[in-house]
């Protein structure tokens, strides 16, 4: 029952005729309730977006101190996607790579949780959850040690040869990657885990009495009812993913710089406000038009 | 038709159910179960939530696995063989079908898990048998539930199985709907000639569709035959009270003339036919069926030898259309029901009227003393057994 329908049931009750006034206050009580969170946006989001945007057109030879001239400069964009090129590729692949290889790890773990665990379900979404207790630095920097040339995981790599005895993990693609994949696992988990816990197992039970093996019924009907959950989990990893800097900067050097280290750094050290801005315009661009051509690709609309 | 002669797996074939047990940890679900089902036969079993039947129709399915026992569909071993190597199909109790995929997918499941060549025409056929052949490409969340049900019925009767299984079908179509499915579902049984095993809890359900109903309580068949010969002559307390209702009265048989068992209730001597008695001797329930009885005032002089108990007084009178139905208090205090037929030529009653309770030894039975004369009985089962009854 609504707050509107409230007002009607006492007004009627109370012998008071309006009912035109109830329906609009329940109108006006809709608006009131959306006011804050779209002041909030507005002030927090749209202000600075367009701010972000009009930045990005600036005169680049401006500076902090001289000010910075409206000049509809769009040679910026070309300026930033010549010069950062290599970057924008690397966080797209990185991203990608990270986000399929959580979606590798993430499938099987929320399979379990959802249809194996048993008692044991809340533990482990407990221990999926509980890395965020700790801050994102330091376990991204628990990793630097993980990785380090001279622990564990390297010597045991090396031994058996996969590793060449010059090789190491630290400050290469693979230590990156590997931080992106812990670091955003969860994201992918969770939803993964939400939509394959819902799923109506009675609704397998009736894909093998179709004649459907386990393989098949997993195929046929665990995985497209499951979709929601990748496409929540995927997109929850590979935006985050794409636009990250630390794990680049604590794991990897500056040959393995995404573009997130570039905009950290156009910012903050060369202090390039109108280059930093559209590399981050791009960016959003970019991985806005990638969402939706892989929501409508995935086509799951009428599954959520 | 056709199809019922397209290949000998429509045919069907015979299901045999051998000392089945199911155990789920300290509960025993079925208990030393033996059935036969014979080929195209519509086959009902029937009995209250919790008596087994579900757990019996998914061993069937391959669902769950007999603790011991032995299934055998068409003289082979099918006891440990996976659900989906079975020529077996279920139509579920909330039919189940695939979210995911529309009516025409949902139908054409088993024939593409199965390889099978020709798909679109065999689903359009069968989509046209369920009266749904417009239905194709719409989502399962967009029908009806009557239409859901029939599609669960397509998707698994298209496969042909050698037994088709349901698993209470029509439980949730609102009664209307159920009555219309039942006759469509007998329909189709008849046009496709296969083996039905139809799980139900609803015993006018069973009675209208099923050529033979075994009767389940507690895990174990209570009773096992066509509808008349279950209602007519009920093995036990739990059959006679669950399959329609009954009047049971404490009796002691005396002695046997002819192929008359004579038996006293409460100085009253009633004649039972030595063929509907389950025991011939000592202590027994004697039961009639309500609608067998008839009520002549009280006093009034009856055809000889038919079995009477008398100076009963009607306590209450419900007009239901077709029939008036009595509740009478026997002078031992027990309540016993009559349902009378309004064809006009019956003398009515009112609360309070004394009354004799008439009926032939021909529709009289006599059942093991040692049961529950409540057992199967709706009114009492399920935390209503205060009401007294006298015996």
């Amino acid at each position: 029952m609504s707050v509107a329908d409230v007002g009607e049931t006492l007004e009627g009750r109370t012998g008071k005729p309006p009912r035109k006034r109830a329906r609009r206050s329940g109108w006006s009580t809709g608006y009131l309730l959306l006011l804050p969170g779209l002041l909030w946006l507005l002030v927090f989001f749209v202000a600075p977006t367009i701010q972000l945007a009009a930045t990005s057109l600036y005169d680049s030879a401006g500076s902090l101190e001289a000010g910075y001239a409206m000049t509809w400069s769009f040679g910026n964009y070309l300026d930033a996607l010549s010069t950062y090129r290599e970057q924008f590729v690397r966080s797209l692949l990185y991203a990608t790579t990270a986000t399929g290889l959580a979606l590798l790890l993430g499938y099987p773990l929320a399979y379990a949780i959802a249809f194996k665990a048993g008692r044991f379900k809340n533990l482990m979404l407990m221990l999926v959850i509980a890395p965020f207790f700790t801050s994102f630095l330091v376990r991204t920097l628990a990793w630097k040690s993980i990785l380090a040339d001279n622990g564990a995981v390297v010597e045991t790599l090396k031994s058996v040869g996969i590793l060449a005895p010059d090789g190491r993990l630290l400050a290469t693609s693979v230590a990156v990657i590997t931080g992106l994949t812990y670091n955003f696992l969860p994201f992918m988990v969770l939803p993964l885990y939400a939509s394959l816990e819902k799923i109506d197992p009675r609704l397998l039970e009736a894909g093998k009495d179709l004649y459907a093996n386990g393989f098949t019924a997993f195929r046929k009907i665990t995985v497209p009812l499951s979709m929601p959950g990748v496409v929540a989990g995927t997109l929850l990893t590979f935006i985050p993913a794409a636009g990250d800097y630390i794990n680049s900067e604590l794991l990897g050097t500056p040959r393995q710089y995404m573009i997130g280290n570039v905009i950290d750094n156009t910012f903050l050290v060369q202090l390039n406000y109108p280059i930093a801005a559209a590399c981050s315009v791009v960016l959003m661009v970019v991985v806005v038009v990638m969402v939706l051509l892989y929501v409508r690709r995935a086509g799951t609309e009428d599954l959520v | 038709m056709a199809r019922s002669t397209q290949d000998s797996r429509a045919s069907g074939a015979d299901l045999s159910l051998t000392s089945v047990t199911k155990r789920f940890g300290g509960f025993t679900a079925v208990d030393d179960l033996d059935l036969l089902v014979e080929r195209g036969q519509f086959f009902a079993l029937l009995g209250p939530s919790g008596c087994g039947k579900t757990t019996t129709l998914r061993m069937v399915a391959g669902l769950e696995e007999p603790t011991a026992g032995r299934i055998d569909l068409g003289g082979k071993d099918i006891t440990r063989l996976r659900p989906y190597k079975r020529p077996v199909n279920t139509v579920f109790q909330n039919y189940a079908l695939f979210p995911h995929l529309n009516t025409f997918d949902n139908v054409a499941f088993g024939l593409r898990r199965r390889g099978v060549r020709d798909v679109k025409n065999q689903v359009q056929e069968m989509l046209d048998l369920v009266e749904l052949s417009t239905y194709g490409e719409r989502s399962p969340t967009q029908l009806s539930g009557g239409q859901q049900q029939r599609v669960a019925l397509a998707r698994a009767l298209i496969n042909r199985p050698q037994v088709l299984l349901l698993d209470e079908p029509l439980g949730a179509l609102d009664l209307k709907l159920r009555r219309q499915m039942q006759i469509e579902l007998k329909r189709i049984q008849t046009e496709v000639g296969i083996t039905f095993v139809h799980v139900t809890h609803d015993q006018e359900e069973a009675m209208t569709m099923a050529d033979t109903i075994a009767v389940m309580n507690h895990g174990v068949i209570e009773q096992i035959g066509g509808p008349m010969e279950l209602y007519d002559n009920p093995a036990t307390t739990f059959v006679s009270n669950f399959l329609g209702q009954s009047n049971l009265v404490a009796g002691q048989v005396l002695g046997r003339t002819g192929d008359e068992l004579v038996v006293e209730v409460e100085g009253s001597k009633l004649g039972v036919p030595v063929d509907r008695a389950r025991q011939t001797s000592g202590r027994v329930w004697v039961g009639v069926r309500p609608e067998k009885v008839s009520l002549v005032s009280g006093g009034t002089s009856t055809d000889e030898g038919a079995n009477v108990l008398g100076e009963a007084r009607v306590i209450d009178v419900s007009f239901i259309g077709v029939s008036t139905q009595y509740l009478v208090r026997m002078p031992w205090g027990q309540e016993l029901t009559v349902f009378e037929q309004n064809t006009g030529a019956r003398e009515r009653f009112g609360v309070g009227d004394s009354v004799d309770l008439h009926w032939t030894p021909a529709h009289t039975f006599a059942l093991d003393a040692s049961q529950d004369a409540r057992a199967g009985d709706e009114r009492y089962e399920g935390g209503l057994a205060t009401a007294g009854v006298g015996t």
